[in-house]
This record gives C-alpha cells, structure tokens and sequence, in this order.
C-alpha cells in the first residue's frame, strides 16, 4: 500500500450530507474484476448527463478540482453499501483524504485499508474548509499526519484525531496483512492447538470436495 | 474470570482468539471462509501483487451465484460479458490457488449461504465468513458467521484471521406459538419491525426463546439471515438436538466418532442461564401476523391486515420526507390497505427462502390452483440439491401445472446483478431480503414477504392473506 505522510493538493468541496457509496459509484459499476479503473465512474449520476457527456456544473469537471487529491464534505459520508468499490474509485481519481463532520462505520474502516485517511472534524470547520476549498487552485490544504493537522491556505493549523494504529499503518505503508503476518507464529501455535483439541474441524479439503461423484 | 457466565457468542469467540492486540483488537481464527465471484476477484488480484498464497486452501470453497443465469439452458447460453468476466475469473483464480470450487454444472452449485450448511461446511461453534452480508445465515447452526469486504476476504486468505473489536450481545427472545398461516419470515420481519434497521448495530443478536427453539433448520437459517437487515453484525441461534440431526450426514460434517467428539463440545456451547446481555428484547409470537413490506427498507413492515402509514402523521421532518419518498417510490398511497394491490411479478427463491422446506410451503398454496393471468411467477430453489429433492417430491410438477417457472439455482431475482430482473415499475412480491430502491431492477418494487405469502400473492395476483387461502 501507498504511504500517506503529507499530502500538500487542490481540495473539491462537495457540500452535501449523506453521500451514499451508490453516489460515489452506482451499483451498476460495481461488476469488475479489478480494483483500478473506477475512477472514470466516481460520482457518476453527479458527473455525467444523461448522454455520457459531463455536467459542467460538478465540482470534479471544473479546473483545478479534476486535480483534486482531497475531498471536503458533510455529514455521515460513505453510507450504504460495504463493498469496497466506493474507496477504490475515490482512490484511482486521485482522491487520499476525505474531510467530513463524520463518516458511515464501513466506508471509514473501508478507506483506512485502502490508503485513504478519513479526517473527521467538526461541521464548522468544515464549512470553513469547504469555503477555503472554493478558492480552488489559490488554495492550497496540506494534510500532514505526522503531526496530525490539516493546514489551511492561510496557515492556520486545525489538528485532527487519527487511531494511532491505522495512523502508523497508513505512514508506513503497511496493510493489514502485513501486520497480521507478524503474527504467524502465534496462528501456527493455535493451529496446531485447534488440531488436536479438535480434530474434527479440518476443512473439506480441495481432494474430498473433487472425489466425490456429481 | 473463566467462570462468569458467557454467551453462545462469547464462547465462540473466545475459542477462536489467536491474539489480543494491545489496543484490545483481536486476532480472530476464522475456519471456514466462503467465496464466490462477486467479492473475490480484487482480493486475488492483491494477493497475486504480493506474491502471497492461501494459508487455509482447505478451509476455503468457491461456489459460483450471484451472477449466474438461472435458465435452463444456462451452461450453453451467452451470459452478460461482466459477468461472464467475474465467473470465469473466479474459476482462473480458484484452478491458480488450489481453492476446492463447485462448479456450475456440479449438481451441488447453489447460493453461497444455502450449500454451505447444505454440504456440512457450515457447523456449530465455528467461525465462518464470506463476502456477503447474509453471511449472518449460517448463524442459524451455532456458528459466529459474518460478512466481511474484498480487503478482508483477502486478509482471511492470506492469514485464515482477522482483525476484529468484539461485538456487544443482544437477545431477542420470541416465546409464545406461532398463529397459523405464519413462518420465520414473519417472525424475522415482526423483529426487524419492532427493533428497526439499526436496532442490532454494534450487537450479535442471540435469538431464543420457545418459537425459536421449535423452528426447523431452515426457518432458523431465514431469521439469521436477515439479522443483518437489523443492522446487526452476525445474528446466531443455540445448536440443539435439531441442529445436531441436521448437521448428522451431510458431505462436509464430521462423522462417527469425530461427530461424538463434536456434539460433545456443541452441548456446552449454549449461553449459561445468568449470561448478561448488553440488550434484551421479547416478542410474544402470538402477536405475530403474516407480515408484508411497503416501503424501502425492511423496517418499513405491516402486518397483511395493515394500511400504508401516512407520512403526514410523522412529526421529525427529515423521517416524513423519508417516508413520503418511500410512499412515492412505491406507488402507493398513505392509509391504503396493502391486501389488494395488484403485482406483475412474484419471486420465490434467494438465501432467505430458497431452501426445500420453503418450496414445499410454496407447493402447498399452488397446490390445485393457477398463477393469475398477467402475473409472473419465478420458484428459484437455493441449490442443485434443493432442486433435486423438490423433483423428487413432484414439487416441480405441482408449480409447473400452477404456471410458476421452475428454474435452476442461484440468486436470482434477490439482486439486479443476473438477466433475472424486475424492469421499472414492476411490482414484486419476493421472498428476499432487500427492497431497496432497484434492488430487484432498476425502478423496480420489492415488497418482502414469506413463501407462503408470496405463492398466494401468486396465484390470487395480489398481495393477499394466506390464511384467507388455507384449507
Ligand atoms: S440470494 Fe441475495 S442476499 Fe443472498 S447471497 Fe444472493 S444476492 Fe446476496
């Protein structure tokens, strides 16, 4: 996984609560095999008209926001859906951080584990932010997650919470995997205990599942 | 502390501890992970991009469903492109890792949450995940069963855990008998009613209590299932002697000796009488009557002898907006009586109501009578196996006389994702689980209701009380 440090970018404002995953992307995206390539989707039914052509009107078809790499927004974002797809199209547009007053449980695990950083911060700040992100390319926000604040164009400092677990995972770069890798010997140690206790409980096993008749 | 009185839920959960982090997150053994076509592909593809493999190929079975044609020319037909992407991907990907798979055209093929009790994969005390959300079905044996995202299916492959914060303990306890014309359907739906979509989250909910223990199998495994549509994160029911018969002879089960072995440990699994739950909820199952939904989430339920609410009637704002849009959606009007309203389409099948014994509660109302003209009417059974023993009931010929279609396994109609959709405006009476807004099809309307249900609204071609239809 891509480490996040510092992230200095253009920030869209996208002024609306409850942007479900099937705004980030519609379900109808949602068949393919990869993770990369939903960025032409993200936002969708926002981005596009009817024809395919774009809605001049959506912030991420505007200059400078189709550079955008941060995201302002409000309340409860990333409901619906647990799929994963709405991370991996925030993600391959070029998306890192997400700022909202608050966030739905899964997207924010969603996002951790995809190497984006959720920043949860107050609704007046964010709408303080949402006007900074208005200015577009004059203003620029750094993320540093190091030290845990959001700079604003003006330099004004906003620190922000981060788990110290999930914050040293996305500055190292590790994914969950790696970490629980580290662990190997442990899960060895209650295999073998699981074994023997119970013996019973081995799986079906790809020789079992291909011998038996149709 | 090893003497305070545990949950089912806490027993298992604490078998299957490998490791206790020090922010309290725990490293969860997991013995059984399910996959299917859907939610594996970008999780072998990352696996591949680290040069990983499976640590538990075993303990793992890939099984074809969400996007398969459930025609009966379906090995030969032209599937959608997408989909026929995402299946063969999965059959690349499960020849490359050494993943046992059950193919299309095995006779065992069926939905993901119906074959893994079906073969004895599923059994009491483990704990088993799958990307799905109804994963929670499997719950209904005794297992700690949830479903988990791509990220995870990928972790579990990598390292057979996860990394998981324990969950809270709910009980929702129905004592009481069940009043005729009534099933698990009614009863997870007469739940999900009173609790609401958010009334399990953060829980596992336990559920007890006398009109649960004298469920069958397959009902249990209909109110687990929709645990989920609670907002809970796994829903589970205490193995007894009908889960251990049940479990007794199946493919995947332990046998003998090993089975002695296990029932042993099984017995010991059931909540201790004085275990504390964090939330306690009783439904006496006499007030339970045929229940059908109206709106767009599952919590949006009536009894059949109900009307439409008016949202008129909601002082909160945004709930009346809420409700007005749901009334909108589905073209109905607010005070309506929901017995009469005609439907164009009828789907009996998914992983809440595709198993033998909804088939047969479905035969029974067809029985002598004829699908109403204009409507269609799909029998989607949950797997190869159901559909052999329905055929060898005569079930198949008994809705094929009474024009239902009779149809090969899979999820079918549960979700937009396969050539078996509702086109918009199409009203649907279905025994799933969802009725979100074009869930079944885009612009398409679900009303959620029991196989029995369904069948009558089936053959009268409206939503109907089935009891006004018995004997
Ligand atoms: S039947 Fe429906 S709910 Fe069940 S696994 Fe298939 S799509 Fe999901």
């Amino acid at each position: 996984m891509k480490a996040f440090t510092t992230l200095t970018g253009i920030a869209a404002p996208l002024p609306l609560s409850n942007v479900d995953t099937d705004k980030i992307i519609p379900a109808r995206h949602l068949k393919t095999i990869e993770r990369t390539g939903l960025g032409k989707h993200l936002f969708d039914t926002l981005r596009y008209n009817a024809d395919g052509s774009e809605n001049p009107e959506f912030v991420l078809n505007r200059e400078p926001y189709r550079h955008a790499e941060v995201l302002i927004a409000y309340e409860n974002f990333g409901c619906g859906s647990s799929r994963e797809h709405a991370p991996w199209a925030l993600l391959d547009f070029g998306i890192r951080c997400v700022i909202a007053p608050d966030f739905a449980d899964i997207f924010h695990g969603n996002s951790f584990k995809n190497g984006i950083l959720p920043i949860k911060l107050p609704r007046e700040i964010c709408e303080q932010l949402m006007d900074d992100a208005r200015l577009g390319a004059n203003a620029r926000v750094t993320i540093d997650l190091e030290r845990q604040v959001v700079v604003r164009p003006n330099g004004e400092e906003i620190p922000f919470e981060v788990d110290p677990l999930r914050r040293h995972m996305l500055l190292e770069g590790l994914d969950e995997i790696d970490q629980t890798m580290a662990h190997t010997a442990a899960i060895g140690t209650y295999e073998a205990m699981q074994a023997s206790d119970k013996p019973w409980l081995a799986g079906p096993g790809t020789t079992a599942l291909m011998d038996t008749a149709r | 502390m090893a003497n305070a009185p545990r949950t089912l839920f806490d027993k298992i959960w604490a078998a299957h501890v490998v490791e206790t982090l020090p922010d309290g997150t725990v490293l969860l053994y997991i013995d059984r992970h399910l996959i299917h076509e859907v939610t594996s592909p970008q999780a072998f593809e990352g696996l591949r991009a680290a040069g990983r493999r499976l640590r538990r190929p075993d303990a793992t079975i890939g099984v074809v469903d969400h996007n398969v044609p459930t025609s009966a020319d379906r090995l030969t037909a032209v599937n959608e492109p997408e989909s026929a992407l995402q299946i063969a991907t999965l059959e690349r990907n499960v020849a490359e890792f050494d993943v046992p798979y059950i193919p299309l055209a095995d006779a065992r093929q069926g939905i993901v949450h119906v074959i893994g009790p079906e073969l004895g994969l599923s059994l009491p005390g483990v704990t088993l995940v799958c990307g799905d959300s109804h994963t929670s079905t499997h719950g209904a044996l005794g297992a700690l069963a949830f479903g988990i995202g791509t990220s995870e299916v990928e972790h579990v492959m990598a390292t057979q855990t996860l990394l998981q914060k324990p969950a809270k303990n709910m009980r929702v306890t129905v004592e009481g008998t069940l009043p005729v014309g009534c099933g698990a359907k009614d009863i997870v739906l007469a739940i999900i009613g009173q609790i609401g979509t958010a009334g399990g989250t953060g829980h596992v909910i336990e559920f007890a209590g006398s009109a649960i223990r004298a469920l069958d199998m397959a009902g249990r495994m209909t109110v687990c299932n929709m645990s989920i549509e609670a907002g809970a994160r796994a829903g589970m029911i205490a193995p007894d002697e009908t889960t251990f018969a049940y479990v007794t002879g199946r493919q995947f089960a332990p046998k003998g000796e090993a089975l002695e072995q296990a029932i042993a440990w099984w017995k010991t699994l059931p909540s201790d009488a004085d275990a504390v739950f964090d939330k306690d909820v009783t439904i006496d199952a006499a007030t339970i009557a045929p229940m059908v939904t109206w709106g767009t989430n599952p919590e949006a339920v009536v009894p059949i002898t109900g009307t439409v609410p008016d949202p008129a009637d909601e002082p909160d704002p945004e709930r009346r907006a809420q409700l007005q849009r749901m009334v909108d959606y589905m073209a109905l009007t607010p005070g309506q009586k929901l017995a009469g309203t005609p439907v164009d389409v009828v789907f009996i099948g998914s992983c809440t109501n595709s198993r033998i014994e909804d088939i047969r509660a479905a035969a029974a109302i067809a029985r002598g009578r004829h699908v109403a003209p204009g409507v269609r009417a799909l029998v989607v059974p949950g797997s190869g196996l159901v559909k052999k023993q329905a055929e060898e009931e005569g079930l198949d010929r008994i809705l094929l006389d009474a024009g239902f279609e009779w149809r090969e396994a899979g999820c079918s109609m549960c979700l937009g994702m396969n050539p078996d959709k509702l086109t918009p405006g199409q009203r649907c009476a279905s025994t799933s689980n969802r009725n979100f807004e074009g869930r079944q099809g885009p612009g398409g309307r679900t009303h959620l209701v029991s196989p029995a249900m369904a069948a009558a609204a089936a053959v009268t071609g409206r939503l109907t009380d089935v009891r006004e239809l018995a004997a």
